[in-house]
């Protein structure tokens, strides 16, 4: 039997006459939707799509050395450059000193190779009294840096428009003379330092959350109504209250001269002249950080616990299990959901947390958020602070495609 | 059958707040073998009976014998007792033969020993094939023979049940009834089952315990309890009931008058109500009383047909009788009684044994 069409009694196809009956709604949703898509557009898709470019955006140089680079392109780097690499970078300096520009070239090709910046300053200072013709020889007068075969390299190296040298300077790595990837020197390896140090805060973090959170959440959500809304509220009123606050009071009481010093000190674990440092360093961080996230441990734990009902328990204890048995085999697994939901956001929390660490981390307890905020604020690397900060993102989403793959994404509840 | 005590329950008294008696000098004794039914309003302490029982709640004073010996200090796993939970409590994250031989593990009971029980448990609740589903998987019957299977998989003596069967629908409940009640009686275990069902309490039980307010009203068997109410709230709660409030004015031998608040003088049967001048209760079954009886019955009067209410298989009118407005009779179906019509006058007649002059309400 051949598929015969079916009409809507007015004869339309009812293919359609269904797609014009739904069409009126479609166009509601979509203009219901369409402001949250709009501000999810601008305020996340933009922003990280310009970190993602950021970081790997080096045009700038390319740009403004454009008769250079054009020149180089023929140049197999092996030996110095011909007459007309030098005729070139005269003409773009010449252009750049005439536009005052040529600061920034300054950084981007001292941070390629130190030694740069002298050069390039001399010689714009005397490039006016350059003579036409032979300008490899007025340029090698002017400085024998560019007699030297490395520095020319050094300029050809930065000609391309992307690069991912800040990826590796993420990971403590640079390229050498010729374009190989090489660690940096021992004393400049700090990022591998800082990377292992933010996941091991934000482990540990995590764990003492967890361990925390697990009985509150279980007394949150078996004590009688009137009681477990006064915890409730006792978690809940740090989590309203100012991060910055909350930090500071935590600055208050871990300071040497402050309350937990005088304790310990009154119980006779530490001299008095020999308070132990509780903050600026790694242990301020810790205990700092583990209470401001324990609300987002809590909540994902309770609203789990909240849908067991008690009589599971009593039928493990009827059935013969002891409490210890009904514990580890049956309430235990029913909230792993909640565990799993918990842990991930308390941890993603972590591995990017800034305030916390900012200010009662000191030197030893600063993450690479923090690193990231020094690039953006202080040394003015933006595309670093961008690579770092796609490290970050890469992070966090590696470890939630693990967690997918061990616990399953679908068997998390938030609430 | 055994033990005629294996459940005692002996002036078990249980408060939650301290300032309210929840179950109030509670005694009761179950046989071994027995099924037997807590019957009750809600808030009248058969719960909180079974739930002593099971070991989740201490009674505040007073002791509770399982087969002779104090249960009170034992902890709930090493009393041995199998429940079924009203909403089953099978464990989600559980396949159907997990579920049942979560107790046979906790037992350390060896894997093919197990096995074999799992498999007879199933397949006395018919659910064999069904050992890697999930619970989720089960409809609301199914997962509530699995509560049954895995309330029984380890032997125990005793079984409680509590409102297992209060969120099936009627077909099912019905026929799940039956179920357990064939399960009791071929495995012969003690079954103590809570519901505030009445047909469930009567289908199924060897007896029934009715509480009400904290204490057992009555503990007898389903027909004991149907026809022969003790105190006016069993009359009330069990089955239909036509009730006359009124005083004793003369007794002699099993019979006594009553006379009614509206002046007339009816013969009933004297249960709680035994002397001259006692305020009584005087409660009649609507199926006792006849339009019309071709016998001579003790008890004949005049009353007007209200309302007429066709129910399938019989016709129940509400009729004005001896100024009780409410009075309920059922005709059956069969007879083609063309005369029943909303204010007509009837003659009702029912005899006095039927008629029982329990305490006032």
């Amino acid at each position: 039997m051949s598929k015969e069409q079916i009409l809507s009694s007015d004869g339309i196809p009812l293919e359609k006459s269904l797609k014009i009956a739904e069409r009126k709604n479609k166009l509601k949703a979509v203009l219901l939707v369409a402001p949250l898509f709009l501000f999810i557009l601008i305020i996340y898709v933009f922003p990280i799509g310009e970190m993602l470019f950021r970081s790997v955006d080096d045009r700038m140089i390319t740009k403004m050395l454009p008769k250079t680079f054009n020149a180089m392109e023929k140049w197999d780097g092996k030996d110095l450059p011909d007459e007309e690499v030098y005729k070139g970078l005269y003409d773009d300096l010449t252009y750049l000193k005439k536009n005052k520009t040529y600061g920034k070239i300054i950084a981007r090709l001292n941070y390629e190779k130190s030694g740069f910046s002298s050069l390039i300053k001399k010689t714009v200072r005397k490039i006016n009294k350059f003579e036409e013709g032979n300008y490899k020889e007025q340029f090698i007068k002017v400085h024998k840096r560019w007699g030297k075969n490395e520095y020319l390299v050094a300029l050809k190296n930065t000609a391309p428009n992307w690069s991912y040298a800040k990826y590796l300077k993420g990971m403590d790595r640079k390229f050498d003379q010729d374009r190989n990837i090489v660690q940096v020197e021992e004393d400049r390896r700090i990022h591998k330092i800082l990377w292992l140090r933010t996941l091991n805060v934000a482990f540990w973090v995590t764990i003492f959350c967890f361990v925390l959170a697990y009985p509150i959440s279980h007394l949150l959500a078996t004590l009688p109504m009137k009681y477990s809304n006064l915890l409730m509220i006792c978690v809940l009123l740090p989590f309203w209250t100012s991060l910055l606050v909350r930090t500071s009071s935590w600055m208050v009481l871990l300071q040497q001269q402050g309350p937990i010093n005088d304790l310990i000190v009154w119980i006779g674990l530490a001299a008095d002249d020999n308070r132990p440092e509780l903050m600026y360093n790694v242990i301020g961080t810790f205990v700092a950080m583990t209470q401001i996230l324990l609300p987002f441990m809590v909540l994902p734990l309770y609203s789990v616990m909240k849908t067991i009902s008690p009589s599971l328990m009593r039928a493990g204890k009827s059935l013969g299990g002891t409490p210890l048995v009904s514990f580890v085999k049956i309430y235990f697994p029913l909230t792993i959901p909640g565990i799993g939901a918990g842990c991930l956001l308390v941890f993603i929390l972590a591995i990017g947390y800034y305030i916390t660490p900012a200010l009662v981390g000191g030197a030893s307890g600063s993450l690479i958020s923090n690193t990231i905020a020094y690039h953006m604020k202080s040394s003015l690397d933006w595309a670093f602070a961008s690579a770092l900060g796609t490290m970050l993102l890469v992070g966090v989403l590696a470890i939630y495609w693990v967690y997918n793959k061990l616990v399953g994404i679908d068997n998390i509840k938030l609430g | 059958m055994g033990n005629d005590h294996f459940v005692r329950f002996e002036n078990v008294d249980k408060s939650y707040d301290g300032k309210q008696l929840v179950v109030k000098g509670l005694n009761l004794d179950i046989e071994e073998g027995e099924f037997v039914t807590m019957l009750g309003p809600s808030g009248s302490g058969k719960t909180t009976c079974l739930m002593m029982l099971a070991g989740f709640e201490t009674p505040t004073n007073g002791q509770i014998y399982l087969d002779n010996k104090v249960i009170s200090d034992i902890p709930p796993h090493k009393r041995g007792i199998g429940m079924v939970f009203q909403n089953y409590a099978l464990f989600p994250h559980m396949t159907v033969y997990e579920n049942l031989a979560f107790p046979l593990r906790v037992r350390k009971i060896p894997k093919d020993e197990a096995d074999k029980k799992v498999d007879k448990a199933l397949s006395m609740v018919s659910l064999q094939g069904f050992e890697s589903r999930m619970p989720m998987q089960l409809s609301g019957g199914q997962q509530q023979r699995v509560a049954v299977a895995r309330s029984l998989v380890f032997d125990p003596q005793l079984v409680l049940m509590d409102e297992p069967l209060g969120a099936l629908d009627k077909n099912l409940r019905e026929s799940m009834q039956y179920e357990i009640k064939h399960i009791h009686e071929s495995i012969g275990v003690t079954v103590v089952y809570v519901t505030h069902d009445q047909t469930e309490a009567l289908t199924m039980s060897n007896r029934i315990a009715v509480f009400n307010d904290g204490k057992v009203q009555q503990l007898s068997s389903p027909d004991e309890l149907y026809e022969r109410p003790v105190n006016s709230f069993v009359a009330e709660f069990i089955g239909e009931n036509n009730t006359f409030a009124g005083e004793v004015t003369d007794v002699s031998g099993d019979k006594c008058k009553v006379k009614l608040n509206s002046g007339t003088e009816i013969l009933a049967n004297p249960i709680v109500a035994k002397s001259k001048g006692e305020k009584t209760t005087v409660s009649l079954r609507p199926e006792r009383a006849l339009i019309d009886p071709e016998t001579k019955m003790d008890n004949n009067h005049k009353g007007k047909i209200e309302e007429v209410i066709y129910h399938g298989d019989h016709t129940r009118l509400r009729v004005d009788l001896l100024g009780n407005k409410d009075f309920i009779l059922k005709v059956p179906n069969s007879s083609n009684r063309m005369d029943i019509k909303e204010g007509r006058d009837i003659n009702i007649g029912w005899n006095s044994v039927d008629c029982r002059a329990l305490d006032p309400k």
